[in-house]
């Protein structure tokens, strides 16, 4: 059989579209300075509010509810980091793994001690006249579900709102360095309450693509590590709209891979190909630390003098 | 002093009590058969002596290692967030060392096989150290990619070079008797990785109190800065003894579970114990010897959720929640604490 590259970079596409969704918000919330380990859990709350939102209310529903689900596992981050002011690594952890188990459980309460398989209504591509007839990249880019097309305009949004406007200032400058934003009237809490919200939006978002233009059901656990390779792509896509966008792309193919291989009959083992977007994304890092393009307060606790 | 010590302690347990009550209380509001959850969650966590040592302390060994190497990389201030993936490199290693040395009498075997665990559990957060203190790359996102990286190694193994000769099922054949762990009891699944882990547990708290190099590892996690200025401590070098310590402690762990409960290496070998280990070590505010107690816990927690949904009906993925409050209601706890002292 052979291979369609139209097809292969369609497919890619599709797969990386609920990865990028969680990648902006993740991007927002470590351009505040918060590296959101919650964003996992955001996810999979978001796929298993599209469950049941699809399931009262259609696929309009189903995206509401999935947004709302991931703002509402990113409150509980927000409070405990910054209100708490605990440590996010440990906080961003236990939201995962308190989204994970209660969407287990209510899933099962709900729905079955075995989860019968539901099906919810799915979002059908649909193509956009005139461009997806371009060569090659036509279908891949406009032959997409709706969600797609959404996720070129909110990527597009936030790289001129990040770079041009004042609140964009404000989420850079409090991850740069919250004690200079504080001193120049920007509270960095707020800042970073925000950015964890929007993030967990995108993430709850992003379970919503899985569960409504991609699966048609919920599965426990289906998230399956997309809120940690979200991580992944933010810091490979180095920190900028643009970059997240080629690198959730990568991340998108690189898992496409295996299917060419597997029809392809070629002997290739294809966990090495999804195991390459980590080790890129480490030499990377070791390659252009020095050239810091992370937020210079990455990973660091807001500090008395800047709240 | 001592006395707030331990009034810290019993506030610890008694959050613990109130959040396993506050869930079976939503339980009942559910509409579940609560006294009956409850009754199986105790049997099935210490009821029999199969609950207590088929299940309990099985389920608490890995915890008890993974849980050592969190502890330790937290106390020196490393956020070594890669257990999981340290564990995953340690039972693959000790399966394919464990594989290559059926033949050998035990004595030679068992020390071989758990020691290329515990190395490749090393060098696997070694990568990490190595990244941190070369190139500046911060270990939560590094030990996390690795992670993802063991995961496919291991998926990769147990469908080529390890996979069983048929090639039908993606996993190893299963070990020869010479590389199982022994078990303490006859008829009961607890294996010898228990008692080491234990004595991992008491040398871990030995070293951190009564070391020098221990006191150093105490320092850097109390402030870098002033470890360097005023200690005069080579950071590197106690940093990077801590990724090599934290990552070998799981990667016996990996080899632990490999050759004393499952004797073969397959994809889903870890349930994300090296995730569990983050609560399992801040329970325990990263105390070794506590540590003990809070994988016996989380152990006895994992055994009677499983004993639950056989007979209450109970979704057993209920643990993770109470894992997770347990975390959270420590962090809320050490925050009103923090406030109290501060006021």
């Amino acid at each position: 059989m052979s291979i369609d590259a139209g097809e292969f970079l369609q497919a890619s596409v599709r797969t990386a579209t609920p990865l990028a969704f969680a990648a902006y918000g993740e991007l927002v919330a470590e351009r505040s300075g918060v590296i959101n380990l919650g964003l996992e859990g955001a996810m999979i709350a978001g796929a298993f509010g599209a469950l049941v939102g699809a399931g009262a209310g259609g696929v309009g529903a189903g995206f509401a509810a999935a947004a709302l689900a991931g703002c509402a596992a990113a409150a509980v981050m927000a409070l405990v980091v910054l209100w708490l002011r605990a440590d996010a690594v440990i906080a961003g952890t236990a939201v995962t793994l308190l989204a994970l188990g209660l969407t287990g459980t209510l899933y099962r309460a709900l729905y079955g001690a075995q989860g019968a398989a539901l099906s919810v209504p799915t979002i059908a591509p649909a193509a956009v006249p005139g461009l997806s007839h371009l060569p090659l990249i036509g279908r891949a880019l406009f032959e997409q579900p709706m969600m797609t097309y959404l996720l070129y305009v909110v990527a597009a949004l936030l790289g001129w709102w990040m770079a041009r406007t004042h609140a964009g200032l404000a989420l850079r400058a409090t991850g740069e360095r919250p004690v200079a934003a504080f001193a120049a009237g920007i509270s960095p809490v707020r800042v970073r309450a925000w950015a964890l919200l929007f993030g967990g939006a995108m993430g709850g978002l992003a379970g919503g693509v899985l569960v409504l233009a991609q699966v048609g059901t919920f599965a426990e656990g289906m998230s399956a590590g997309r809120g940690f390779i979200a991580i992944a792509i933010v810091v490979l896509g180095r920190w900028s709209a643009l970059g997240v966008a080629g690198a959730a792309l990568l991340f998108g193919a690189a898992s496409q891979l295996q299917y060419v291989f597997q029809s392809l009959g070629w002997p290739v083992p294809y966990q090495l190909f999804l195991a390459l977007p980590y080790v890129l994304t480490l030499l990377v890092l070791a390659g252009t630390q020095r050239r810091a393009a992370a937020p210079a307060a990455l990973g660091t606790a807001l500090t008395e003098d800047a709240r | 002093m001592a006395g707030r010590t331990d009034a810290r302690w019993v506030i610890t347990a008694a959050t613990v009590v109130v959040i396993i009550l506050a869930v079976l209380g939503i339980l009942m509001a559910g509409g579940y058969d609560t006294p009956r959850a409850l009754a199986a969650l105790w049997n099935g966590a210490f009821g029999s002596s199969y609950a207590l040592f088929s299940a309990t302390l099985v389920r608490a060994t890995p915890l008890l290692f993974v849980g050592l190497a969190v502890g330790i990389a937290f106390r020196a201030g490393v956020l070594n967030i890669g257990a999981e993936g340290q564990l995953l490199a340690g039972a693959a290693a000790a399966v394919a060392v464990g594989l290559a040395m059926g033949g050998f009498p035990r004595v030679i075997a068992l020390p071989l096989a758990l020691g290329a665990g515990a190395m490749a559990g090393g060098a696997w957060a070694g990568i990490a150290g190595w990244l941190n203190l070369r190139f500046g790359v911060l270990e939560v996102i590094s030990t996390l990619m690795l992670n993802f990286v063991a995961a496919y190694l291991v998926s990769w193994l147990v469908r080529g070079p390890l996979q069983e000769p048929t090639r039908v099922y993606p996993q190893t054949v299963e070990l020869a008797p010479s590389v199982h762990l022994p078990t303490l009891i006859d008829g009961h699944r607890m294996h010898l990785g228990l008692v080491l882990a234990v004595v991992l547990a008491v040398g871990a708290w030995w070293f951190l109190t009564h070391t020098a190099a221990g006191f150093r590892v105490r320092a850097v996690g109390a402030g870098r800065d002033a470890a360097r200025s005023a200690g005069g401590i080579n950071l590197g070098r106690t940093t990077a003894l801590v990724f090599l310590a934290s990552g070998a402690l799981a990667g016996l762990g990996g080899a632990s579970e490999a050759m004393g409960v499952t004797f073969a290496l397959y994809e889903g070998i870890s349930p994300g114990y090296g995730y569990s280990a983050i609560a399992v070590a801040l329970l325990a505010r990263l105390h070794p010897l506590v540590i003990v107690l809070s994988a016996l816990l989380f152990g006895a927690l994992e055994a009677g959720a499983a004993a639950m949904q056989r007979e209450a009906n109970v979704p057993s993925v209920l643990a993770s929640v109470v894992e997770a409050l347990i975390v959270l209601g420590v962090l809320s706890f050490d925050h009103a604490r923090a406030r109290r002292r501060h006021a």
